[in-house]
């Protein structure tokens, strides 16, 4: 008897066929598909896989740690804190001490010519190059390849470096001698 | 009209360095590559004496000698911070901000009606007074003209240091650019160069006046831009949106060739343990970590060797114990006795916002679980007390491969312990 044309079996028609035998597993519904997306990532040729050893022990040796949520006080419905209304961010010492961000560096002192001024050896210096020296103020200057910190004198064409010590010579500006005012000491960090 | 200007720092890294260390003002600096390899950056002063850029250190160190050349190691944390005050100042002069490399950033002035050169100076006054670097400002109708005015302004005095093209007659814009040689123009490599100076296009205006269609067919379409650009038709935009770092990656030369796994095992941790901290600051986890060894190509004598390996984990993390883990297994599978290696790295890939990447079925979330204090711990123990306070043993404690960097500054402005020092 000749065969018909038609007919008989489907290419591609019944079960799909699986590398491996499957199960049926109840998942919960908002995981299944994230669940769905892993198992095809898994069929998908993985390039070099860690050995699993690496990102899971075996399960059974693992105790499942159980999280409970923790409640630093008890909450009570219907009688708000009395203290929610006064909830505040605390003290930033950046936002306090630091005017221009961008201008601001932090130097460490070495020696003794300022003590009069509060400042002594080993303290750190906040330091605001975007403002004005002004005369008076305590100034670090670059003199002679260093930066030196002292009071800024500028009056009636004489600008001078104060010292703040009896101790130490102020400097003074000949003509042709180089200083740059680097920036305004504006706060002294000291360790009591 | 469309304006643009590009704020580039005049020898940003030796600028750096002069910022805390006056000594260095008037004399001739370089800082060294990585490994103390080659000058990357050069002083007006070092540059005057013939120092050139890219030509191994040891090659100059009779003229170093003989001049008294202070080279630096490079201290790039330092340089990032000096950069970011830089750009967050320039920031404030335009909200249209490109910030195009570490020393350079585009500002888009479009609407600014004021006398252009003015401002220029106010910005670098500005930048001067506050962060302590010099920049120069280079304006035009486009990208291309800012950053050739640019150039300008740094070769020629007259200048002062900005240079506005869009303010000239095109008589005196043509002028100015038969001057200038087409290499410095934006986009012309050393190969195009060489064959439109074949062509005997040897000026930035010659180049301007080229026949735009029939360079976009012999060269690129890219070329054809740039003549549009020189012309003052402006086709390249700001482009504001830094994308968020997709990898992450960190890899050094060594000192010296290193032959033992034991030792490129440090280097890895190491390395594994930086990128992980950038990783975490950024707050992303990361899927894959791709990890590489390689010999150098310069030591002809050696048998040459270069591999990397991808390995993806199951689950995406930030905790560096895994990630080291799986850069460690990586480097197992790749590492070949016999061989002088002498550069190891590693990326970290297929980076996801922390918190939005995909639990895995299996995973083992318990480790993973107490992880983030830990983590955070050991950050804030290395901000507070300084960089690797706290590491990994499987770091090394000695660090034998670790990079040649004889001469580096102290970082001035990120670690507390290093502070320059005010006299007084």
């Amino acid at each position: 008897m000749k065969k018909p044309k038609w007919g008989g079996q489907r290419v591609g028609a019944g079960r799909k066929c699986a590398a491996e035998p499957t199960v049926t597993v109840r998942v919960p519904a908002s995981r299944k598909e994230s669940i769905v997306k892993l198992v095809q990532q898994m069929k998908a040729a993985p390039t070099t896989r860690c050995p699993s050893w690496l990102t899971f022990q075996s399960l059974a040796e693992q105790p499942v740690p159980q999280m409970i949520p923790m409640m630093s006080h008890s909450v009570r419905a219907g009688f708000p804190s009395p203290a929610d209304d006064y909830i505040e961010k605390r003290i930033d010492l950046n936002e306090e001490l630091i005017q221009h961000r961008e201008a601001t560096f932090f130097l460490r002192v070495r020696g003794h010519s300022m003590i009069d001024a509060g400042i002594d050896d080993g303290d750190e210096l906040i330091v605001d190059r975007a403002l004005t020296p002004e005369h008076h103020r305590i100034v670090v200057a670059a003199v002679d390849g260093e930066l030196t910190v002292k009071r800024f004198y500028q009056r009636n064409g004489v600008v001078k470096l104060l010292a703040e010590n009896p101790q130490f010579p102020d400097i003074e500006f000949k003509n042709g001698q180089e200083m740059m005012i680097w920036g305004v000491v504006t706060k002294v960090i000291k360790s009591v | 009209m469309t304006t643009f200007a590009l704020v580039d720092g005049n020898n940003f890294y030796v600028s750096c360095e002069r910022v805390f260390n006056p000594q260095l003002i008037d004399k001739p600096v370089v800082v060294l590559s990585n490994n103390d390899g080659c000058a990357v950056a050069r002083s007006q002063e070092a540059k005057a004496l013939g120092v050139k850029m890219a030509v191994p250190w040891f090659q100059m160190q009779a003229l170093a000698k003989k001049h008294g050349i202070i080279a630096l190691s490079s201290n790039y944390a330092l340089y990032a911070d000096m950069s970011n005050r830089m750009m967050t100042v320039l920031n404030t002069f335009s909200p249209n901000q490109e910030v195009y490399s570490i020393d350079e950033c585009f500002l888009g002035l479009d609407g600014f009606n004021e006398d252009l050169t003015a401002y220029g100076q106010v910005i670098r006054q500005h930048v001067k007074d506050w962060v302590g670097l010099p920049v120069c400002v280079g304006m035009g109708p486009t990208k291309t003209l800012a950053k050739l005015a640019n150039h300008i302004a740094k070769k020629q005095p007259q200048w002062q240091g900005v240079c506005d093209l869009g303010g000239l007659s095109e008589a005196a814009l043509n002028n100015l650019l038969a001057g200038v040689e087409v290499g410095e123009v934006w986009g012309v490599g050393r190969r195009i160069r060489e064959q439109l100076i074949h062509l005997n296009i040897k000026t930035v205006l010659a180049l301007k006046q080229a026949d735009a269609a029939l360079m976009g067919r012999r060269f690129s379409v890219v070329l054809q831009r740039t003549i549009m650009e020189l012309r003052g038709v402006s086709s390249l935009r700001l482009e504001e949106v830094i994308p968020v770092r997709q990898q992450i990656m960190c890899s050094r030369s060594f000192r010296s060739p290193v032959m033992q796994y034991a030792e490129l095992q440090q280097a890895v941790v190491s390395y594994m343990t930086r990128a992980a901290e950038k990783l975490r600051v950024q707050s992303s986890v990361s899927g894959a970590v791709h990890v590489f060894i390689r010999t150098s190509p310069f030591r002809k004598h050696d048998k040459q060797y270069s591999q990397g390996l991808t390995v993806t984990l199951l689950e995406a993390s930030c905790h560096t114990l895994k990630l080291v883990q799986a850069g460690l297994w990586g480097l197992k599978r790749i590492y070949q006795p016999g061989y002088r290696y002498v550069k190891a790295g590693v990326i970290l890939m297929d980076l996801a916002p922390n918190g939005l990447h995909q639990a895995a079925l299996f995973g083992d979330n318990a480790a993973d679980r107490s992880s983030p204090q830990l983590m955070q711990t050991v950050d804030t123990i290395n901000r507070k007390m300084g960089k690797d306070t706290v590491f990994l043993a499987g770091a090394g404690i000695e660090k034998r491969w670790r990079m040649k960097q004889e001469n580096k500054s102290p970082c001035y402005t990120t670690e507390w312990s290093e502070l320059a020092v005010v006299h007084c």
